[in-house]
């Protein structure tokens, strides 16, 4: 290939990917302006609460009991090597809240609601639902999309704090029924080990999360193409784009709170 | 009165609005026929500003549809879209009230649902569809739930996007004459998009051919069988072969 054809290639891919980081971050302020501008969607608010608050308990639960267990028998085989079995406990619980926690919640949640959301707007969109919206003077923006961003900001650090607690209970288990710990002995390890630091930088990340899994799924919901196809695409590509992108966020912002 | 002049719209390459000029007078209702892909819809979007003109103006009542307060300007109107385009997560008499419940039109849920029950009696439906969700109804008693809700706030000015597509005849005649009752009834401005000649028929005192992206021929439905027009002419009668190109 001609090198001046792929550096024209390179430079298109690359102006095309930061305007859509842009179009995407316009997006996203766009979408969090509207919390501060009346009228207020509090029906839709309290549906997206449900939805990606509550429902996702169970997978979130699941994910996050299997992971700290998980957790607990590699540290304790891996610190067998040097003589540090008895460091589980700290692990478990600083593995857990500062970066699988939040982590392993926010691609669960990028898993269930990005995907979820995607294809519920995009399938609004192709039938023409969001066209219908504006004619009945509703902005769909406004009564899709800020709804569903502020009720992930607000509801998934919940649900970090919840994985985070389940994660380290599933360390605990591990740790007392198969690995021979004393119960007071690992929860006392735990609780002094864990810093304020720790736990604000769970929730943050929660938070980060939460907004980035729920705008790209109304990002690519109403950008979506037509018909099944278009839906499809949208579907995949939000999910994509959203796992990629929280774990970018939390290389940035573990970075931000542990190398200052 | 609603004006369209030399309305411009393009999607790359594909030039489906080559400068539109069209004239709806107050209260009365016109169709506008074509091919599939004329830019009949387009058309209407543009009006609506779902869809931005390249180029014209569209005025409403003299009032420039582009620099108008939307949310005053939208009030104004009402739509039935070609698939209903219910929100599936609402049910059959909060579609209806959807403006009924929110925005500036908003008042109590009670008196919405009492609006929403009449405005469903008037299309035929009875009171126990109205907890229903669109997915359990069928096609025509889609249709009908879509026109309640174009309805439901009494707009002056109504859009009827292929109101009877996919429908059979029977229930295309009850939607055909229940459009026209309430036009009527309403005095209400009335624009309709259709391929199908006996809603022209049922629906229309107006009619206008779009094709090329232009308006071909306007003039009253009374006077569309002798309108001297080849393309009308080719496109009423459904003939093959004539000006218009059969394969597009």
């Amino acid at each position: 290939m001609n090198p001046v054809t792929a550096l024209e290639r390179l430079g298109n891919a690359v102006l095309n990917t930061l305007g859509t980081i842009g179009r995407m971050t316009l997006f996203a302020i766009l979408s969090l302006s509207h919390v501060f501008r009346p009228p207020f969607y509090l029906r839709e608010f309290g549906m997206a609460l449900m939805n990606i608050g509550w429902l996702s308990l169970p997978v979130v639960g699941l994910t996050t009991i299997f992971t700290g267990g998980a957790l607990a028998l590699q540290t304790y085989s891996g610190g067998a090597r040097f003589n540090a079995e008895a460091i589980v406990p700290q692990i478990v619980a600083i593995g857990m809240v500062r970066e699988l926690g939040p982590v392993m919640v926010g691609l669960m949640i990028a898993a269930r609601v990005t995907s979820s959301i995607a294809a519920e707007i995009a399938t609004m969109k192709v039938t023409e639902q969001i066209d219908a919206l504006v004619t009945l003077s509703t902005n769909p923006t406004k009564y899709l999309v800020t709804p569903r961003v502020l009720a992930a900001l607000l509801v998934v650090p919940a649900l970090v704090a919840v994985g985070d607690v389940i994660g380290i209970a599933g360390g605990y288990a591990v740790g007392v029924q198969n690995l021979g710990f004393n119960p007071a002995a690992y929860l006392k390890n735990t609780v002094d080990f864990l810093e304020m630091r720790d736990i604000v930088s769970s929730l943050a990340k929660g938070a980060a999360f939460g907004v980035i899994a729920a705008t790209m799924g109304c990002y690519y919901g109403m950008n979506s193409g037509r018909g099944a196809q278009g839906v499809g695409r949208a579907t995949k590509s939000s999910v994509e784009a959203a796992a990629v992108m929280i774990l970018a966020a939390n290389f940035v912002l573990t970075g931000v709170f542990f190398s200052l | 009165m609603i004006r369209m002049e030399n309305v411009c719209k393009s999607f790359g390459d594909n030039h489906v609005l080559r400068g539109m000029t069209l004239t709806v007078e107050k209260g009365t209702s016109m169709v506008i026929i074509g091919g599939s892909g004329t830019g009949k819809s387009v058309a209407l979007k543009c009006i609506l500003g779902l869809i931005k003109p390249d180029s014209g103006k569209i005025y409403v009542d003299g009032q420039d549809a582009e620099t108008a307060d939307r949310d005053a300007f939208l009030s104004r109107f009402g739509m039935l879209f070609q698939g209903g385009a219910l929100f599936d997560s609402l049910t059959v008499w909060q579609n209806v009230a959807f403006r009924l419940l929110r925005g500036s039109l908003k008042r109590p849920a009670d008196e919405a649902r009492a609006i929403a029950l009449e405005k469903l009696r008037r299309v035929g439906l009875k009171p126990d569809v109205a907890d229903r969700y669109p997915a359990e109804l069928s096609g025509g008693m889609q249709k009908r739930v879509g026109l309640a809700r174009a309805i439901a706030a009494e707009p002056e000015i109504i859009f009827f996007d292929e109101p009877t597509t996919g429908l059979d005849p029977i229930m295309a005649g009850v939607i055909n004459d229940l459009i026209r009752e309430i036009v009527v009834e309403m005095g209400a401005t009335a624009m309709t998009i259709t391929h199908d000649m006996t809603s022209v028929r049922a629906i229309a005192d107006t009619v206008a051919m779009l094709h090329d992206g232009v308006i071909k021929w306007t003039g009253p439905v009374s006077e569309l069988d002798h309108s001297g027009d080849p393309y009308v002419d080719q496109f009423i009668h459904g003939r093959a072969e004539g000006p218009i190109e059969a394969v597009r």
